[in-house]
């Protein structure tokens, strides 16, 4: 049936190289997974201390995003389900992670255990959300689930407005945070401990998804994918994997969502308009869809592309309106001519050129050694 | 009852714009199988012209007649220049391309006209007349029935009566036989793109004076209706994009006037769930067999 065929590019679907079955020449996958994340981790904290506070600063909401996109990675890249409702996903565990801080902040309990709890908190109540959405999407294909998660995109945000008794309507939620713990020294900057945290978060999440991805769930997902008949005759429950896609996935955004809002140390509607759904979807696809690596490409660049149309509208001199003007259309701008021209050119996104581009090397330098 | 009869009329006004919306989002699903995700930011656009338009000229009728040759050309070009060049073998690809162009579209709105609401004009007084006590209808929705009735009309003949229309169904139902046959299977595409897209502005002309102004971001919701509206009525039915569109204005002018209007979208998306889960295919689909 072609209308679950995902969007992902043809190269994907070919087995990647360095796809070994677990207990190979390699050694484990965890293994191998376990070391790139601990060197990830030990560069991550070199860069801190190399980099302004501002720059950490950036980078922790490179990681915030990463946790959604890699989310949406999984769900889209593997499992050919489209979600537009992941940004309403991220609100959903950003104002849990609000909700559930101010309890504690309300109470007087203080101690660096809260954080987690709370993103904890944040992480289970994104997984029911997504496990009823899942439950629906299940059911949806193509443009009809589209439509759906377009709807949950433009009414969640919608729904803080309506009960501003909890959620404060436009305004807002503050997100009281630690300061960093003692022991790292009285002068230890903020911004450096929130790269820490962002860090932390979303290593651990990339194991998990990269180890999900790589196990017979992952297997699972991509037969659903690209061939739902033949994963049914495999004896494949569709239907519970697809739920299961979705939940793995609405985990990551909930996730994402809870630490930009512990980063911004304050959550709104405003931030987690369908315009962030779009965002994420433009990034996991630019970024190369059905790849985890896609993922952080797309993460930077929702980062790096407005701070840079920023540093350019600086450059130039421009009278005040036009600047306010361009400074918050610009990226949008620039975002969804990419996003045409991606999808258009090279459906396999920024990892799949590199790929492609490796590819090529290689061959051009094996045959001279043999 | 004064209030339902209210409640009522104003429900069928904006069902019937929904209904026009929905139209527009079957036609281009019946010739190319795409939702055209990007049509209220099309739509939008058009808007957009016929403001310019007016406000150079004074002339509100000027500017209507500019919407809607905008939103024909905007949708002949989005076909012709983007959506002729997808690859269509994955359904999630043109709906990933239509969401870029949404971004596009309302990046470069904000960009010319500024992210703020700007008053939108209308040609008749918004005020309800009263019929007997009861305020029923306002000139405008008067004149909002009237166009969408031509509307819907008209789209009816040219696909019933003439032999354009012919052609474009022809070509949407078997384009290999059609081609063979001698039918432009390429540019009936296009012309079911900016025939869609010429619908669609023109809704958007009749909507935005109703919600609060004309801003980049004004169709969203109404697009999330009109996506319901063509849902229940079941994506390959224009008779029933148009009871669907009547129905979803109805839902949503009761829960505003008896529950509050805050809760509408929360009414679309459970409308949308609701009928995709029992009846995926429509209200109005023939029962079909299973697809493999």
């Amino acid at each position: 049936m072609s209308a679950t065929r995902a969007a992902a590019p043809p190269a994907s679907r070919r087995p990647t190289a360095g796809v070994r079955p677990a207990g190979g020449p390699r050694g484990s996958t965890l293994l191998r997974h376990l070391a790139v994340v601990a060197v990830a981790a030990l560069l991550l904290v070199a860069v801190s201390y190399g980099l302004e506070p501002f720059r950490n600063f950036q980078l922790a909401t490179v990681a915030a995003y990463l946790c959604a996109t890699a989310g949406l990675t999984v769900l889209t890249g593997l499992n050919g389900q489209l979600s537009l409702g992941h940004g309403a996903l991220m609100a959903v565990g950003a104002y849990t992670v609000a909700l559930s801080q101010n309890a504690f902040a309300d109470r007087g309990v203080t101690g660096q255990w809260v954080l987690p709890i709370s993103l904890g908190a944040a992480l289970l109540t994104t997984v029911a959300v997504g496990a009823v959405i899942g439950v629906a999407a299940a059911r949806l294909r193509g443009p009809y689930l589209a439509g759906v998660t377009l709807a949950v995109a433009v009414v969640v945000p919608a729904l803080t407005v309506t009960f501003d008794g909890v959620f404060k309507g436009e305004q807002g939620l503050p997100v009281p945070v630690e300061p960093p713990p003692a022991a790292l020294g009285p002068y230890f900057p903020y911004e450096r401990w929130q790269l820490w945290v962002a860090g932390a978060a979303t290593l651990l999440v990339l194991l998990l998804l990269g180890n999900l991805v790589r196990s017979r769930f992952g297997r699972t997902f991509r037969a659903v994918r690209d061939d739902e008949v033949a994963a049914r005759l495999a004896g494949i429950h569709v239907a519970r994997t697809q739920v299961l896609a979705f939940v793995v996935s609405a985990a990551g955004a909930g996730l994402g969502g809870a630490l930009l809002g512990v980063l911004a140390q304050s959550v709104s509607p405003g931030a987690f308009s369908l315009t962030l759904s779009l965002f994420l979807l433009m990034a996991v696809v630019i970024g190369g869809l059905g790849r985890l690596a896609g993922a952080v490409w797309g993460a930077v660049l929702l980062v790096v592309l407005p701070d840079l149309t920023h540093t350019v509208s600086d450059l130039v001199t421009l009278p005040p309106a036009v600047a306010q003007r361009l400074e918050g259309n610009l990226p949008l701008a620039i975002f969804g001519i990419t996003l045409v021209v991606v999808m258009i050119a090279a459906p396999g996104g920024v990892q799949g050129l590199l790929s492609r581009l490796g590819r090529a090397l290689l061959a051009r330098w094996r045959p001279r050694r043999t | 009852m004064d209030r339902f009869v209210f409640l009522t009329l104003d429900g069928l006004s904006r069902g019937s714009v929904y209904a026009a919306s929905a139209l527009a989002l079957v036609l281009i699903w019946r010739a190319a199988r795409i939702v055209n995700f990007a049509q209220g930011a099309m739509a939008v656009a058009a808007a957009y012209v016929a403001h310019s338009v007016t406000s150079a000229t004074g002339s509100y009728w000027l500017g209507f007649l500019a919407a809607v040759v905008a939103g024909l050309l905007l949708g002949a070009l989005v076909d012709v220049a983007v959506m002729r060049l997808v690859d269509h073998r994955s359904p999630l690809n043109p709906v990933i391309v239509a969401l870029g162009l949404v971004l596009l579209i309302q990046a470069v709105l904000g960009m010319v006209y500024g992210n703020e609401y700007r008053p939108a004009e209308t040609p008749f007084r918004r005020t309800a007349l009263s019929v007997g006590g009861v305020a029923v209808l306002s000139p405008f929705d008067l004149f909002v029935f009237a166009t969408i009735a031509v509307v819907v009309v008209g789209l009816a003949w040219i696909f019933t009566r003439t032999a354009v229309g012919l052609r474009m169904r022809a070509a949407a139902f078997a384009p290999e036989v059609s081609r063979l046959l001698g039918v432009n299977v390429g540019g009936m595409l296009t012309l079911g793109w900016a025939l869609a897209s010429g619908v669609g502005a023109l809704a958007a002309m009749l909507v935005v004076p109703t919600e609060l102004g004309l801003h980049p971001h004004a169709m969203d919701l109404v697009f999330v209706s009109a996506f319901t509206a063509a849902v229940v009525g079941g994506l390959d039915s224009p008779p029933g994009a148009v009871v669907g569109g009547l129905l979803v204005g109805l839902l949503l002018s009761y829960v505003s006037g008896y529950v509050g209007s805050d809760l509408t979208p929360l009414a679309v998306l459970a409308l949308l769930l609701a009928v995709l889960l029992v009846r995926p295919a429509g209200l109005f689909a023939p029962v079909a067999a299973r697809q493999v």
